[in-house]
């Protein structure tokens, strides 16, 4: 359990710092892949199978897909993966939320299960239930999500359609 | 200083799952704002969306209402699915929209985007 969470938390934090100093931009979402699938590890960690298997599916397998599509329709557009010259305030600003986040992690006595909180003995799946708190409680924010991803997929197809002028051939 | 613990002592707690989510948000928050290509830019908020994926799961893992044998909080992962849903739907209409923006510009660098300068 130890071992695997230092082994992802490496993995994710490393493949991230990759993205930002690769130089080339397939390069960087290559290492975005690597740093999703470190997360869906460590949510596996987290006993959240249903959403690790999501992770791979929607984050490695589908928004990679869409970036990489987003990167061969744009041809002429530079491969660079430079930075502007905000680079030193977004690290500062960065720096700083980092040790916010940590220290509070760090000071607050959380009021968490401790001991054999992590035992795979007592594991068991999450779908189900998550199945049940969609149908049930959360209906209508599923509803409305699923709203959201038809107003999506038709926002993105109104965009990019070629629009030909009227005295134009097909 | 408190003594460093034995291997074996050690356990993994909220704590060191909230500083590797800082961590990763951190770094995404550095991409988003310094990178000069939309797409990148684009990549840094997936990361800083991920980021917080990790923090709600860890505090619906280690809540106290985590009860044995089955009856676990799942609010925290209806709330990821949620989050997941958004971000591919953000996803879609972002890169759409950064390839709208190279056919007329023929960059995607967010320096050269002066689209809406009256």
């Amino acid at each position: 359990m130890i071992l695997a969470f230092f082994a992802l938390s490496g993995l994710t934090v490393a493949s991230a710092l990759l993205v930002f100093v690769a130089r080339n931009l397939l390069h960087a979402l290559a290492f975005l892949v690597l740093s999703f699938l470190g997360m869906a590890g460590l949510f596996l960690t987290l006993s959240a199978d249903f959403i690790g298997v999501a992770q791979v599916l929607i984050y490695a397998g589908s928004i990679s897909v869409l970036m990489v599509f987003a990167v061969m329709l744009t041809p002429l557009a530079s491969r660079n993966n430079g930075s502007t010259l905000y680079v030193i305030p977004a690290m500062l600003a960065a720096g700083g939320l980092a040790s916010l986040i940590g220290f509070v992690a760090i000071d607050t006595e959380w009021d968490e299960r401790k001991g054999e909180a992590l035992g795979v003995s007592d594991f068991t799946t999450t779908v189900a239930g998550i199945g049940d708190l969609l149908l049930g409680r959360y209906l209508l924010a599923f509803e409305v999500a699923s709203v959201l991803l038809l107003f999506a997929l038709l926002g993105a197809i109104v965009l990019v359609q070629e629009r030909r002028r009227a005295g134009e051939e097909a | 200083m408190p003594p460093i613990p034995a291997i074996e002592d050690l356990s993994i707690t909220l704590a060191h799952y909230l500083g590797l989510a800082g961590t990763v948000f951190a770094i995404g928050t550095v991409i988003a704002l310094s990178k000069r290509n939309a797409v990148a830019v684009l990549m840094g908020v997936e990361l800083m969306l991920n980021a917080v994926n990790l923090t709600v799961l860890a505090f619906s893992r280690f809540s106290a209402a985590f009860e044995e044998g089955g009856s676990a909080p799942l609010e925290g992962h209806v709330f990821v699915v949620f989050v997941l849903t958004v971000a591919a739907a953000e996803a879609a209409v972002a890169l759409a929209m950064a390839v709208l923006v190279y056919r007329r510009r023929e960059t995607v660098d967010l320096d050269r985007f002066n689209l809406m300068r009256g």
